[in-house]
């Protein structure tokens, strides 16, 4: 019962902010709205026993990236309204409800479901954080290591592409052009 | 005795691949030296199988390595050293050796010196593994390699017209005849099973008489072609657009004997079939009249000595078609010394004279010319058989087969031709070597050839000239060990004194008319007008019976136009526009959807979610269709699908 | 009704996903188009997580670990070019991105 009123409550709250971040025109809003539905969604995995799920999607999207979007917004000229393609917006909207529908459709379709097993089936009596734990640090181990590498490499290539002269290399220069540099940096 | 059989096979590969090092970079001597050593090194390791042959030793018989096993078929690069072969590998090293070092100086001043010896090198190596392999396969690889050589040696200076145009003739007139040999290889297979040597010809005993017939054909198609047989002999007087050395080695002493050498080897297929033998001796008669009166009236020293060899190929045939297969090979060899002789030593005349062949315009060359002159008269009197040089011996024994054997018009028409080749020989002599100097007054400074090349060339004349006398009966004795040991005696001796004398007088009788002729001090050089080059039979003969202009006009033609037609109707206006149509439709596709890449991200991402649409809706469609095949096939078989 | 089934929690996450999906095709300012792509793969997420939770296996909640670690990855890396790219055309409009033509 309660899961229930919990699970109705907050797919349409996360609906609908995330139909404000589609469709409204102004970036903030758009923005606002992104974050509470990000939030929203974690509620989700809290009901679904994935209490770690949740509190990384807390953690990162609302915090990371949310931040970064934020930060990056400051580049950008976002006071103004955002203009809207002028589309054929009944060409949108039938294209996403279709596949929707086709997509509801399979699911309603008689799954074959006798023959699925766990691969990594939860333990009892263990918290799901421990649960994930286990298993991210044996059977996820090298994609787990691959993710963290994948990480620090959009790190350094935010920090690349972002960064202000980052395009010029300090090894590729000769002694003259660096000084040249520092004194434009003091002056 | 097998190291000596593979030092004998792969030398000449060494040395053709050691000179083709060289073959981009410019005239080097040692490109020439080397393989000519090679080839000396092979030289006597074949004689050292003579030898070993010779004393009663083994037949060396060696399997290298399997080439090919598939089922039934099983190939092996397999080298035997008989009787045969051995003469054949003693006759190909000995002229290649001597072709080699003479060629260091005929080519002296050549651009492509490497190259030719490569070429020359490849084409021993090819008629070595002809003449030594045990089986019919092997043969026809060696059989196409020197097809190969041939057609690079004659054309070998390509920027002339001339030689290219000749040495496709000669490789096209040899596919048509190998082709035949194919058949008759692939016919020995499908009745015995094998293809080697020992084992084909043990099943053909059983065979009837209708296949062996074929087989016997086929093959002697290939042979045809290899041997410059009628109808497919204009190729060798073509050939002669190749350096001379090539004409003496290749078109002269070994390669065109390949032939007669396949016939010899397939002596026990041959004596199953007496009725294509028979055939055969006649083809071999006619071509050598056919051949010899061809070179009657010839003005091309090099033609009408390919004439000539032309003649003595049909002589071999005649004595092989009557089962002489020894009295073949003998004459084979003979033939092999001095027609080499008597190339070589055209050679040296047309290096004198600036590559001018036309003998009229000679004339009295002998006093600058010596030595180059007593080996050509004396080849061209082993050549006529005069005793005691090689050719009597051999070329009077062809005569006596035939007489024996009661085939009386074969000898009536090998009789004539000895004549008429005794008078086209000295006829070139004469016209060449005496009489007036004509040649001055056209301008040519002639000077005699390297010392080295006239003593490279004295081998060749020195077995010319003892070839007969010395070599015939332990060469008998040998070689019958394989051969069909037939020896013909004429019954009473007063026949065979007859005979001989006979024939002796009749050749001595047409060379002194031959010099009579063409001593006289009125030789002229020909200019079209004098009556006797308007005489009917004189045309025919210069226009070699008209075949080449029959080939050209009737198959030549006919088939340019044909391949004309084809071309245009065919080829361009189906295949190309089969193909150009397909082309055209891509273009015109990509033409009209390039529209598609507007370069707009967002016009990008709706088609992606339409494709993506319209895959989940194949995924629906085919979900349904499974679900309900059984009411899908009722309602299809209903509709009577 | 008033049983959540996993059928529930798919339907919900098609839905999150065709909205996404429109906001895919309908902005053109690419830092909202970016916006849409968040909600693309968090509607996935929730699947993910769904599926793990009725089937008892952990592997749902890993792909949607390693879905989230990606996702922060795009936005490090696109944030990073879409700020290249105003600095030199100072917008970022999708419709004047067109180089690509054909």
């Amino acid at each position: 019962m309660f899961e229930a009123i919990a699970f109705y409550l907050f797919a349409f709250l996360t609906a609908l902010m995330f139909f404000i971040t589609v469709t409204t025109s102004q970036a903030l809003h758009a923005l606002t709205a992104l974050a509470a539905g990000m939030i929203f969604i974690s509620a989700f995995f809290f009901i679904l026993g994935a209490d770690f799920l949740g509190a990384v999607q807390i953690v990162v999207y609302s915090g990371a990236v949310m931040a970064l979007y934020a930060f990056g917004m400051m580049f950008f000229d976002t006071t103004r309204d955002v203009k809207e393609k002028q589309g054929n917006k009944y060409i949108i909207a039938g294209l996403s409800i279709v596949s929707a529908i086709l997509v509801v459709l399979i699911f309603a379709a008689p799954m074959v479901t006798d023959n699925i097993t766990a691969l990594y089936p939860m333990t009892e009596g263990v918290g799901n954080t421990q649960d994930v734990g286990m298993v991210l640090f044996t059977k996820y181990l090298v994609p787990f290591e691959v993710a963290a590498v994948m990480l620090l490499v959009a790190m350094v290539a935010g920090i690349v592409l972002a960064g202000k002269k980052m395009d010029a290399s300090l090894t590729e220069m000769s002694e003259a052009e660096i000084e040249e540099i520092n004194t434009r940096e003091l002056s | 005795m097998e190291i000596y059989l593979y030092v004998a096979l792969f030398a000449p590969l060494v040395g053709s691949l050691f000179a083709a090092l060289f073959g981009a970079s410019p005239r080097t001597k040692i490109a020439g030296i080397v393989p000519s050593l090679l080839l000396g090194v092979s030289f006597i390791a074949s004689s050292v199988l003579l030898k070993h042959i010779v004393s009663g030793g083994d037949i060396v018989h060696v399997e290298m390595m399997t080439w090919m096993a598939t089922g039934d078929l099983y190939i092996p690069f397999g080298f035997v050293v008989d009787q045969i072969s051995v003469t054949m590998m003693m006759v190909v090293t000995l002229v290649s050796t001597i072709v080699h070092v003479y060629a260091i100086g005929y080519m002296d001043h050549d651009k492509g010196f490497n190259r030719f010896f490569s070429y020359l090198s490849a084409f021993v190596f090819s008629m070595m593994i002809l003449v030594m392999s045990d089986n019919f396969a092997g043969l026809f690889i060696g059989w196409e390699g020197v097809g190969l050589c041939s057609w690079l040696l004659i054309g070998f200076w390509y920027h002339k017209e001339s030689a290219t145009w000749a040495a496709n003739e000669a490789f096209i007139m040899n596919r048509i005849a190998d082709l035949g040999m194919l058949i008759g290889i692939f016919l020995v297979f499908w009745n015995t099973g094998t293809l080697q040597y020992d084992g084909a010809f043990a099943a053909m005993q059983n065979l009837d008489q209708e296949t062996l017939t074929w087989i016997g054909i086929f093959l002697f198609i290939g042979a045809m072609g290899k041997s410059a047989q009628f109808p497919l002999h204009t190729w060798l007087a073509d050939a002669m657009e190749g350096p001379t050395p090539v004409s003496a080695l290749i078109h002269a002493a070994t390669m065109v004997t390949a032939g007669v050498y396949l016939v010899v080897r397939s002596n026990e297929l041959y004596a199953l079939i007496p009725h294509v033998g028979l055939f055969i001796a006649s083809l071999g008669a006619f071509v050598a009249i056919f051949a010899a009166s061809m070179a009657l009236v010839n003005r091309d020293i090099k033609r009408v000595i390919a004439y000539s060899t032309l003649s003595q190929l049909g002589y071999m045939f005649a004595a092989a078609g009557l089962g002489a297969y020894w009295v073949a090979l003998f004459h084979l060899m003979a033939h092999a010394f001095f027609k080499a002789l008597l190339f070589l030593g055209a050679g040296n005349v047309m290096h004198a004279m600036n590559s001018e062949l036309d003998p009229f315009k000679m004339g009295g060359l002998g006093k600058t010319m010596k030595v180059s002159m007593i080996m050509m008269t004396l080849a061209s009197v082993a050549l006529a058989g005069i005793f005691p040089l090689a050719g009597f011996f051999s070329k009077d024994l062809i005569l006596e087969v035939a007489f024996v054997d009661h085939h009386f018009i074969i000898y009536t028409v090998l009789l004539l031709t000895a004549g008429l080749t005794a008078f086209y020989s000295f006829r070139i002599i004469a016209l060449i070597f005496h009489g007036e100097d004509r040649h001055t007054a056209l301008g040519f400074h002639p000077h005699e050839a390297y010392k080295f090349m006239l003593v490279a060339m004295s081998p060749l004349l020195i077995l010319a000239i003892i070839a007969g006398f010395t070599m015939k009966m332990p060469y008998f004795e040998m070689v019958t060990q394989l051969l069909p040991a037939t020896e013909y005696h004429v019954h009473s001796a007063t026949t065979y004194w007859i005979m001989t004398i006979g024939t002796q007088l009749f050749v001595i009788l047409a060379i002194f008319f031959a010099y009579r002729k063409y001593m006289s001090k009125d030789i002229r050089v020909p200019d079209g007008t004098s009556r006797m080059e308007n005489n009917f039979f004189y045309k025919l003969l210069i226009n070699q019976y008209y075949i080449p202009h029959f080939y050209e006009e009737y198959l030549v033609k006919p088939y340019r136009e044909l391949s004309t037609i084809f071309f245009k109707q065919i080829d361009q206006k189906i295949v190309d526009a089969t193909v150009d149509g397909i082309a055209n439709v891509l273009l015109a596709t990509g033409e009209s959807t390039r529209v598609v890449q507007s370069g707009n991200l967002s016009t990008m991402l709706k088609w992606m979610v339409a494709g993506m649409v319209a895959l989940l809706s194949l995924a629906v469609v085919f979900g349904l269709a499974v679900k309900y095949l059984d009411e899908i096939q009722a309602i299809l078989s209903g509709l009577g699908v | 009704m008033m049983e959540i089934g996993l059928n529930h929690y798919l339907v919900l996450s098609t839905i999150l996903f065709a909205i996404g999906l429109i906001g895919v095709m309908k902005r053109r300012n690419l830092l909202l188009l970016f916006f849409a792509t968040e909600i693309l793969l968090n509607s996935v997420n929730i699947a993910f997580a769904a599926i793990s939770h009725y089937y008892g296996d952990l592997t749902g909640q890993m792909f949607a670990f390693f879905v989230i670690a990606i996702a922060a990855s795009e936005v490090a890396v696109g944030l990073g070019l879409l700020i290249v790219w105003h600095k030199r055309h100072s917008n970022i409009d999708l419709d004047t991105m067109s180089t690509m033509k054909g």
